[in-house]
């Protein structure tokens, strides 16, 4: 059996959107229940913010889509993997009204993607430390 | 997603689960990620296997795409690690670590304290 590429949930909150939409796009709100701290730099597409866990651990999440407060998205590192790599799930708020508060889904997809470049990525760091090993054997030599 | 000219994302983590369940083959394969390629001889010296039954897993490992063999000094096979499978189960794993229940929970005790306030 596969493992999910999608994981999905729906939260009902007795709070208004307006509420909700700040505990998910404001440093107070995000350091609130989601890490121990967030910092915001830029609060729309393209922009950035970090959310800090304690153990320093920290993840910045890479802002998609801002369109309040309905809908809030973000892409951010898989977990095992590398800050730097790539590949990043994709994660979605979504905020409906209802009567007694708000209806948030949350879904998360891209854990199954595979790399565009796979085999040649990994080539290419093998090929790095091919060549760069040498080199580094030659520079101290050439310092010896 | 699998695309139709890349093997399956399934076959792949399947492979790769299927060796690691193995803690000879998981021996083999960390002495490779932590001292680089090497030989079937080079292995046997290193880990308390018989150099039959290391010969053994780095076929089983070769077919799974975990080593691949290639020609060392004075034409002795040297058997390096591959990353590229295991980064592919490795991502099949983060779904399964990704805890969305927790952080949700709190979201809902987070607002209804800040409303209580």
């Amino acid at each position: 059996m596969p493992v999910p590429d999608r994981i999905e949930r729906v939260l009902e909150l007795r709070h208004p959107p307006e509420k909700v939409w700040a505990a998910l796009t404001t440093p107070e709100g995000l350091g609130g229940w989601f890490g121990s701290s967030a910092e915001i730099d830029d609060l729309r597409p393209g922009g950035q913010a970090r959310v800090r866990w304690e153990q320093d651990e920290e993840s910045t999440l890479y802002i998609q889509v801002v369109e309040p407060p309905r809908l809030f998205a973000y892409t951010w590192a898989i977990e095992g993997l590398p800050p730097s790599d790539p590949r990043r799930t994709y994660v979605e708020f979504t905020l409906e009204p209802t009567a007694t508060g708000t209806r948030v889904t949350v879904v998360e997809t891209g854990f199954a993607q595979l790399p565009d470049e796979l085999t040649a990525a990994y080539e290419g760091n093998v090929t790095g430390w091919r060549t760069k090993l040498p080199e580094l054997a030659e520079y101290l030599d050439a310092a010896a | 997603m699998p695309r139709p000219d890349q093997p399956d994302a399934e076959a792949i983590a399947q492979a790769v689960f299927t060796a690691l369940a193995d803690p000879t083959r998981r021996g083999i394969l960390a002495e490779l990620a932590s001292h680089g390629p090497a030989t079937a001889t080079d292995l046997a010296d290193r880990l308390p296997i018989s150099r039959q039954a290391i010969a053994k897993h780095l076929r089983l490992l070769t077919d799974a795409g975990l080593v691949r063999a290639e020609a060392g000094e004075r034409r002795r096979i040297r058997y390096r690690l591959q990353t590229g499978p295991v980064s592919v189960a490795q991502s099949f794993l983060a779904a399964l670590t990704r805890d969305w229940d927790g952080p949700l929970d709190r979201l809902r005790d987070h607002l209804d304290q800040t409303q209580e306030e």
